[in-house]
């Protein structure tokens, strides 16, 4: 098992044989995480801190319960309420935070490349937890490990990823995991919510939901990104439903085996239709959430075992 | 005081389009006799320089350079900027009004001419600003400060977005001759922005503005042009598809010229690469097409001036997350460096580089420098066009280092530079 990355920053760095590795992983504490004794210590003696300069509920309590399963010593540090509101800038908090020697730094941002940054000035691993409209790789790792398991396969399966693809970090990290993996895929959206130079990015796009739907594999709903707009995307919440809203008509037009994803929180009736996301036989939603504990559990071992080799080197 | 006369020098002449070797002739801060091949026999008293066969050429005037006098001395003072320029070959300093305070009343303007006459070894032209503040709300004392030295008017960046009053200032430089420079951009696009549109803004996830931008700025303010028959230049012009507009302007007889900052030149948009804030710029690196179409309008001589766009930072406004960081690049020291980039790919000769970094500046401005001509000011840039280097940052005379160009291969320097015939800077 070889995994010669320092940071996780990304899924950009990372190469085909890469992402099985931390899947493979990842799949042993699936099943650890079933068990009633959930303990692994192989962090056991480390620190981890968890930092967040956007507000964050589930992503942070994955991170933190994959630590604690693993033995760490985990901090949460509320960034928001912090020193930089004083003023301070993100590399002296880099800097005062590397001087009490952590071991693995998990940090949400909300600008792209922060986390690129202050991984530039510590001698800790770094885990980028969503870096403005960047990248959030461990979304697209555990969204990578549910397909697997739901699909049996990783590779040549049509995937759709509908929404808000402008703003969204897990569009971005997904499309270059999706795509390293050698799949098919389509963005669906209105075209106010597509980023720029998307024709060369080597997927198919379309703004019209039905037909982009036809024969997919999987259906990735991504959250409208309210509170990151300026206004004006799209012309009401309702006729954004109407046009671009996963419900059963529409999902019908998939494979019959398709499944539905959705990296919550979910705005029920703005994206999706409240009654698929609960429908067992298709929605894995809440099995994204159970994968997001084991893939950060995988990934911190991985850039801890790595860490050590260095340190020994 | 006695001649000088330059011998055994290739003598890059903008203005006749010739690069060849010969020989030149120095008096009284004046060129007074220049001649191709071997130096006639020298009179008593001239003092020789030998150029070896090295590059002789009209020093560099740079349009639109920015000192952080008033306000943030510790960025770039006139002592560092001279000493930058000389260092750069670079003979006249045209500077920018944007500083803290901005420079817009004859007080403010007589007290940096005050400093650079004090501190600074080139010549420094001050510009003001078009509109108090550069608020974009009233036109500045054009007039008074015409008087003070003011050598054009412009608000830098700050796009003068009520076309009521840029129209009535365009009106009223018109009637006083004044130059006016305006930066074609359409802030209700661009703002927030920190790179182009497109696939690389699009995957590292960075607010982005359409190239389409600058052409609607340049678009507008050409009508403005036409309408009120004002002398305009544009700072940069980056983008291919802002070129057809400019080109249109020149060809129905408006007094317009264009410029091009050297880092858009030579980098594009993929330079940025891991979110590198040296390379964050104003208005942001373009794409490969756009680099190339635009050397190819200074080789047309479409777009007219190569500048730098010196933009002094300090570490701290740099060092922040890509879209917090601050705009802008050094550039004194190495435009011509950056320049002889494109000479060596062969896209420009010398004489075109200089005519669009000499003599193109100095017409403009109405200033007789930038010419290999007897009787013009002997401002004059000796450099070695092939000797190579890599670039330290922390070897550059500005008091801010933030150059895109740190640990660059670099083909070409500055050797000596001269102005009105006193050597302001010698490399040892």
């Amino acid at each position: 098992m070889s995994f010669a990355h320092r940071h996780l920053l990304g899924i950009e760095p990372l190469s085909q044989q890469d992402i099985v590795t931390i899947l493979d992983l990842a799949e042993t504490y699936v099943d650890l995480n079933r068990q009633s004794a959930k303990h692994a210590d192989v962090l056991a003696g480390l620190t981890q801190i968890n930092m967040f300069f956007e507000n964050s509920t589930r992503t942070q309590a994955s991170f933190e319960l994959a630590g604690k399963r693993l033995g760490a010593d985990v901090m949460n540090m509320a960034m928001q309420a912090s020193s930089i509101k004083k003023g301070e800038t993100l590399i002296d908090t880099a800097m005062t935070l590397n001087a009490m020697h952590p071991d693995l730094l998990v940090v949400r941002h909300p600008h792209s490349g922060a986390v690129d940054l202050l991984a530039q000035k510590v001698n800790c691993a770094v885990l980028n937890a969503g870096d403005g409209k960047h990248e959030h790789p461990t979304q697209a790792l555990l969204d990578a490990l549910t397909i697997r398991r739901a699909k049996g396969r990783l590779h040549r399966l049509n995937i759709a990823i509908c929404g808000d693809i402008s703003h969204s970090r897990v569009a971005r990290s997904n499309l270059i995991l999706l795509g390293k993996m050698e799949n098919r895929i389509r963005l669906i959206g209105p075209p106010t919510l597509m980023p720029a130079g998307i024709g060369e990015f080597g997927v198919e796009v379309y703004d019209d939901m039905r037909e982009g739907l036809k024969d997919v594999d999987v259906v990735m709903m991504l959250r409208l990104q309210k509170e990151r707009m300026d206004g004006g995307f799209i012309p009401s919440e309702r006729e954004y439903y109407h046009r671009y809203g996963l419900d059963a008509e529409k999902l019908a037009l998939a494979k019959p085996d398709a499944i539905v994803m959705h990296p919550g929180p979910m705005n029920r009736g703005v994206e999706i239709d409240g009654t698929l996301a609960d429908d067992i036989n298709r929605s894995v939603i809440q099995e994204q959430v159970e994968m997001g504990v084991a893939v950060r559990m995988a990934a911190m071992e991985l850039l801890a075992q790595n860490l050590a080799a260095e340190t020994r080197r | 005081m006695s001649d000088l006369l330059f011998t055994n020098a290739r003598l890059i002449d903008p203005e006749a389009g010739t690069d060849a070797i010969g020989w030149l002739r120095v008096a009284e801060g004046r060129i007074t006799e220049t001649g191709s091949g071997p130096a006639p026999d020298p009179a008593a008293g001239d003092q020789l320089v030998d150029c070896g066969g090295k590059c002789l050429a009209p020093g560099i005037v740079d349009l639109g350079v920015k000192v952080c006098e008033p306000g943030e001395r510790h960025k770039e003072s006139y002592r560092s900027a001279g000493q930058a320029a000389a260092a750069g070959g670079v003979t006249t300093i045209v500077t920018r009004p944007d500083t803290a305070p901005t420079i817009d009343s004859p007080e403010t303007l007589e007290f940096v001419t005050r400093r650079a006459q004090a501190d600074a070894p080139v010549n420094v032209l001050p510009m003001a600003a078009l509109t108090k503040g550069r608020q974009g709300r009233e036109m500045t004392e054009i007039g008074f400060l015409m008087d003070a030295g003011a050598v054009a008017f412009t608000d830098c960046d700050h796009v003068v977005t009520e076309t009521k009053v840029l129209s009535r200032a365009l009106t009223y430089a018109r009637s006083l001759g004044a130059l006016v420079i305006g930066h074609p951009q359409e802030p209700g696009l661009s703002q927030g922005a920190a790179a182009t549109s497109g696939k690389f803004a699009s995957l590292r996830g960075l607010p982005a503005v359409s190239p389409m931008a600058e052409r609607m700025g340049l678009d507008r303010d050409i009508a403005l042009v036409e309408m009120t028959g004002a002398r305009y230049h544009a700072d940069q012009i980056t983008t291919a598809r802002a070129l057809p507009a400019l080109e249109r302007a020149k060809a129905n007889g408006l007094d317009i010229t264009a410029g091009v900052d050297i880092h858009h030149l030579t980098l594009n948009e993929f330079d940025v690469a891991n979110y590198r804030t040296f390379f964050k710029l104003k208005p942001p690196l373009r794409s490969e097409d756009d680099r190339q179409a635009v050397i190819e309008a200074v080789r047309s001589g479409l777009i007219d001036i190569i500048c730098s766009m010196h933009t002094p930072q300090d570490e701290e406004s740099k060092r922040l997350p890509f879209e917090e960081a601050a705009s802008g690049a050094v550039g004194l020291e190495t435009l011509l460096p950056a320049a002889l980039r494109l000479y060596h790919s062969g896209d420009l000769s010398l004489p075109q580089l200089f005519r669009a970094m000499a003599l193109n500046p100095a017409q403009r401005l109405g200033l007789e420098a930038g010419r290999l001509a007897a009787d013009a000011p002997a401002d004059l840039v000796l450099f070695d066009p092939d000797a190579p280097f890599v670039l330290d940052r922390f070897k550059l005379k500005s008091k801010s280092k933030n150059t895109p160009f740190d640990g660059g291969r670099m083909q070409g320097r500055v050797l000596a530079t001269y102005v009105a015939g006193l050597p302001v800077y010698r490399r040892d």
